[in-house]
């Protein structure tokens, strides 16, 4: 046998070690591995709900919109030739022009309150565009500049700028965002300490062995081999463990935020972990279960030598 | 080659290749005590020697500066050309596996069977599973243990553990076998198959050294003794040609001991 195939028979023989090892304490090694999934899971679900709401809200910088109110009685034909107008000037990227009927077929769909209006006379509602800058346009000195020239038209009422509540969201979802890097953090070193403690405990229990070990000649890098492995299952194992909890958690509510979407005439669909993600929740997991069994046995297992 | 001149390249070989050497070596413990004071001494190769002393002489003292469990204080320990002071805390394990250390408790893995015990300074040291294999039954053998090898050790005799620790400490075919009362929870006669055991591996060349304060098994085997008092040395012992040393040109060296199962 090669020198080659030794050294991967050695890693073959601590990893089943290992896996043995966390079989023959059910509990113990599923009530660690639960802390670890609870602790990933958490901020995954974060950086989900923070990923959804940008879908569902669209591209944000495309959410500065003008909403053109054109008084009553102001006739169609000007609304468009108006439209068109501004379709030719820089900086706009889209126009669109919905008639009062439209606009109030659209209300009585909404709003619910059909009957309501059918005993109306006339059409309360104005003629109106909905304005879109480029984005590169979407600079506060531009859109300033572009109210200012919708509002110079003598037809229109009201320019509504409909960037506020984006704005208020935007910074919600910012705030979310640290919340979330802070939670990766705080909840990265948790699962840091669980593996720790939990690898310092089984150096513990195996102490007389580590030092017999050492006693006929086994070098640290040996004895922390199969404790590598364990901190790197229980991560792994944790990790997954996340991943069943977020696919159980988008099963659970998908359904009702489509039909929640729906109601508002969206087509959305909450995103669950792509494989991409659940290969890097994986590999987060492996390398946070490893890099803590490293630290323990790096602090512990100097401190054992043998005794005669 | 006549009889004559064999023992003679024998000793001038003994005599040249010293596998322990002491000189003027003193051991004090963080906690002031000296252990050991001026300790001066050497084993040759092949030589079997008791260390003796009552409790507290500093005969594990001078075990564990053998086997790099302890660093001197003063002094030079040079085992198998080793300085073990100067020796870099990287190179200790390494250093160990030329070792073969015998306790009095044993130190087996109880939840482990005799072959995982006896192969584990083969694992250490990444020797090939086959070989493993090959090796752990060479070793039981030679112990009497054949046979043996799935068992516990809770299966055991204590004697038969005791001989699972000798078969463990000579897997590697080290050239130096050092023993901290080995038959302190024997009676005579398992005591005795214990030293038998020890004999046999001196006259392929180990230097043994084995430390009890078994008078009567001592004077029964009538080997050289060095005399520990208080951490002082009271006496290096004489060895005496052709009575402790029986080792020829034509004996078998301690790296033919796996060779040892092809002699049944």
């Amino acid at each position: 046998m090669s020198g080659v195939s030794t050294w991967g028979a050695r890693h073959a023989q601590a990893m089943l070690g290992a896996v043995g090892r966390l079989a023959r304490m059910p509990l113990a090694t599923f009530l660690t591995i639960t802390v670890i999934g609870v602790a990933l899971a958490i901020p995954v679900a974060l950086a989900l709900v923070v990923h959804n709401a940008r879908v569902a809200t669209g591209d944000f910088r495309n959410a500065i919109d003008f909403t053109v109110h054109f008084k009553l009685g102001t006739p169609i034909a000007r609304v468009e030739q108006l439209a068109k107008q501004l379709r030719e000037r820089d900086g706009i990227d889209t126009v669109i022009v919905t008639p009062a009927e439209q606009a109030l077929q659209e209300f009585r769909r909404v709003s619910g309150f059909g009957e309501a209006l059918a005993a109306l006379e006339d059409n309360p509602l104005p003629h109106h565009l909905l304005v879109r800058p480029k984005p590169e346009n979407a600079v506060p000195t531009e859109v300033e500049s572009l109210r200012r020239y919708l509002a110079a038209w003598p037809e229109v009422d009201i320019v509504q700028l409909d960037s506020d509540w984006v704005r208020r969201f935007n910074a919600i979802l910012d705030v979310l965002r640290r919340g979330l890097w802070g939670g990766v953090f705080v909840l990265g070193l948790g699962v840091l300490a669980v593996v720790g403690n939990t690898i310092r405990l089984e150096i513990q229990h195996r102490r007389a062995e580590i030092e017999v070990t050492k006693l006929v000649g086994g070098s640290n890098a040996f004895v922390r081999r199969p404790f590598l492995y364990t901190g790197t299952l229980y991560g792994l194992a944790g990790a997954l463990l996340a991943a069943l909890l977020i696919w159980a958690g988008v099963s659970y509510l998908d359904r009702s935020v489509a039909a929640l979407a729906a109601q508002y005439g969206s087509k959305f669909q909450l995103a669950g972990l792509s494989w991409r993600d659940f290969g890097t929740l994986a590999g987060v997991g492996a390398i946070l279960g490893w890099v803590g069994a490293l630290i323990s046995t790096g602090r512990h297992l100097r401190r054992i030598e043998p005794r005669a | 080659m006549r009889a004559s001149t064999a023992v003679a390249a024998a000793l001038a070989f003994r005599d040249t290749v010293n596998m322990i050497s002491f000189d003027n070596v003193s051991k004090r413990y963080p906690n002031r005590r000296e252990a050991l004071a001026n300790v001066s001494f050497s084993i040759g190769a092949g030589e079997m020697v008791f260390l003796t002393g009552r409790s507290g002489a500093g005969k594990s003292t001078v075990l564990k500066l053998i086997a790099l469990l302890e660093r001197p204080t003063r002094g030079t320990v040079i085992v198998n050309g080793v300085n073990t002071g100067a020796l870099p805390s990287r190179k200790i394990p390494a250093f160990r596996r030329q070792i073969g250390v015998v306790f009095q408790d044993h130190k087996l893995l109880m939840d482990r069977p005799v072959h995982d015990n006896v192969a584990l300074p083969l694992i250490v040291a990444d020797t090939p599973l086959r070989e493993i294999d090959k090796r752990v039954r060479a070793a039981l053998d030679q112990v009497g243990l054949r046979g043996k090898e799935r068992s516990l050790p809770s299966e055991l005799s204590v004697g038969e553990q005791q001989r699972v620790g000798i078969a463990r400490a000579v897997i590697t075919k080290p050239p130096i076998l050092i023993a901290d009362e080995p038959t302190g929870n024997l009676d005579p006669e398992l005591a005795m198959e214990i030293m038998r055991v020890f004999k046999r591996f001196q006259e392929v060349g180990v230097a043994v050294l084995v430390a009890s304060h078994d008078t009567h098994l001592i004077d029964q085997f009538g080997q050289r003794e060095i005399v520990l008092d208080d951490g002082t040395l009271l006496s290096a012992g004489i060895a005496v040609a052709g009575e402790q040393f029986s080792m020829s040109a034509n004996a078998p060296r301690p790296s033919d001991l796996p060779n040892i199962e092809a002699r049944r």
